[in-house]
């Protein structure tokens, strides 16, 4: 990386600098750093298993990073807990839908709200839990078990349990796959509006329409290395994302 | 916190009474009564204490039997050298500190490696307990010297029961409750909702234990003497567990409905087919397995909605009562 990234940004919300972290002998990222500006939605993208999701598992703290600087709001959160970094405002959604389906759909809200940054009693957080549910178009359907849901709701669902954490950065993993054409204009427009009311968005993502819809910047990850940074207009017609994304020969051709 | 509707009184009022109404059977019920009464209250408290950690969180724990052993023995050891009381309590203290070692160092286990775990643990306590007392003691059984009648015995039991039940109740509308849940559900969920998974865990087991250890310094009372295979028996650990699945281990109250018919059948087997009990063991799980996977209690809350909701007494009652 340039000089100017060697030492962490004070004023960015979250700033990585020399992520490092190895599976047995596999380097899964290599020197990662990266500044995500307050108010900002960032697109993280890459081919499949380029390293992505680990990036986002080093900084939730579901993975302790082997080196590297972790600064979020100016605290050094390397090697925190996940539920330490949850209670810093840091809340995130999983790959594969993680709805607990034997809890209510409310209970699932609560969940955020009564272990999160400010945390309340259960009568409370059920309280404004409906708040969310209906944010998220969920409204009126608190009494429902999670496994009732089906898959674009299970997604509305665990959007609205990060949120109940007050979270001021949001990682959204692949929070778009999977939806058809018209869940996906709703998608697109829910995250809009939570980005409105003021939470940072780091989204990774393979749907480039939401990509060109919803982020003023994109990240592009390969084998674990940042290859570019820029607009996605620009980053889109980078002829090494392109190599990366459809290898060597198809780029050229 | 304890939001009570109209509704509800009746129905507390008649548990009230069914409550004193078992405390006070001592002065009709012969001994016979009694001691079975008071083996199946022992029963319904380590159950209970069983599922409220291992129910919720679905870490499913064969130790039952090592802390259980633990109460037996730091009773028996305190009760000749301090008051009765001070020797059980610290029996609770005892168990929670054995638990809160052993959770630290293997809660990090999950699935069929901690079950194996904690049912290796029993058999490391019960060769060490034993090991010591012939080496360094120098006589496998030790006495106990209580003067505490059964009637004292029943009521104290009755009461961990209740208490055992009611606590556990009582957690499950807390945050600590809905932590034990969001962890049995998905522990990976639970760490990124906040959940400090590590300390609700190893407390709750911790909790649990505490409440074993107790149980069985109270049912040790009852004992002339003991040894280390009285007291660490690997087969208490499985009735346990089967009385609770049997029952409904995610239910506050579910273990005890376990408990009861379990004690039944093993007081009418080792009647009459003394040897036998194991192999009704075995048949129980399979039918849980297959035809009860939630157990009984879910079944008893259905039929009691659809009565109450009915023409039920206790929905009589509670119109009387609001009128």
């Amino acid at each position: 990386m340039s000089g100017a990234m060697a030492r962490p940004d004070d004023h960015a919300l979250l700033s990585v600098r020399g992520l490092r972290k190895s599976f047995g002998g596999l380097a899964a990222v290599r020197d990662l750093s990266f500044d995500i500006r307050r108010g900002s939605i960032t697109g993280l993208i890459g081919p499949n298993g380029s390293g992505k999701t680990t990036v986002l598992n080093l900084v939730t703290g579901e993975l302790r990073p082997d080196a590297g600087t972790i600064l979020f709001e100016g605290v050094d959160i390397f090697g925190w807990p996940a539920f330490r970094i949850c209670r810093a405002r840091v809340a995130r959604t999983f790959q594969l839908v993680r709805v607990l389906r034997f809890m209510t759909i409310r209970e699932n809200v609560m969940l955020g709200r009564m272990f999160g940054s400010e945390p309340v009693a259960p009568a409370a957080a059920a309280r404004e839990a409906e708040a969310l549910l209906e944010r998220v178009g969920l409204a009126g359907r608190g009494d429902q078990l999670g496994a009732q849901l089906t898959y674009i709701d299970q997604k509305r669902l665990e959007l609205a349990r990060a949120l109940a954490s007050r979270p001021h950065l949001l990682l959204l993993d692949e929070w778009l796959a999977g939806l058809n054409p018209t869940e996906l204009k709703v998608g697109i427009e829910l995250i809009r509006l939570i980005h409105r009311d003021g939470t940072t968005i780091v989204m990774i993502e393979h749907v480039m329409e939401a990509i060109r819809a919803l982020c003023s910047r994109v990240l592009v990850v390969n084998a674990g290395e940042m290859i570019a940074e820029g607009t996605p207009r620009s980053v889109l017609s980078d002829p090494e994302v392109l190599r990366a994304y459809l290898g060597a020969d198809d780029a050229a051709a | 916190m304890l939001e009570l509707a109209a509704k509800d009184w009746p129905a507390i009022a008649l548990g009230a009474l069914a409550v004193l109404a078992l405390a006070l059977l001592p002065l009709v019920a012969s001994g016979y009564v009694l001691s079975l009464l008071l083996l199946l209250y022992a029963n319904i408290a380590l159950s209970t204490a069983w599922a409220f950690f291992s129910g919720t969180t679905r870490y499913i724990s064969l130790a039952t039997a090592a802390f259980f052993g633990i109460g037996i023995y730091t009773l028996a050891i305190l009760h000749v050298h301090v008051p009765m009381a001070i020797a059980l309590l610290a029996t609770a203290v005892v168990g929670f500190l054995v638990a809160l070692i052993v959770g630290l160092s293997t809660l990090r286990l999950r699935g069929v490696y901690f079950v194996v775990f904690t049912f290796g643990l029993t058999e490391l306590v019960h060769q060490v307990v034993n090991w010591w007392e012939m080496k360094i003691n120098r006589t496998a059984t030790r006495y106990i010297f209580a003067d505490v009648s059964n009637v004292t015995i029943y009521q104290v039991l009755l009461a961990l029961a209740l208490l055992t039940i009611v606590g556990s109740w009582y957690v499950s509308r807390l945050r600590l409750g809905y932590a034990l849940r969001a962890i049995g559900e998905d522990e990976m969920v639970a760490r990124h909702t906040g959940i400090d998974t590590t300390r609700v865990k190893v407390l709750c087991f911790a909790i649990s234990a505490s409440v074993m250890a107790v149980v069985g310094a109270v049912l040790a009372l009852r004992y002339p003497y003991i040894d280390a295979s009285i007291a660490f028996n690997n087969s208490r650990s499985f009735e346990v567990l089967i009385a609770a699945l049997l029952g409904g281990p995610s239910r506050p109250w579910g273990p005890a409905l376990g408990a009861i018919p379990l004690m039944l059948l093993s007081e009418y087997l080792s009647g009459t087919f003394p040897h036998h009990f194991p192999i009704a063991l075995g048949l129980c799980f399979v039918v849980i397995v297959y035809f009860l996977p939630g157990g009984i209690a879910p079944l008893v809350e259905r039929a009691y909605h659809s009565w109450a909701a009915g023409r039920g007494f206790t929905a009589q009652l509670a119109r009387l009562w609001r009128t």
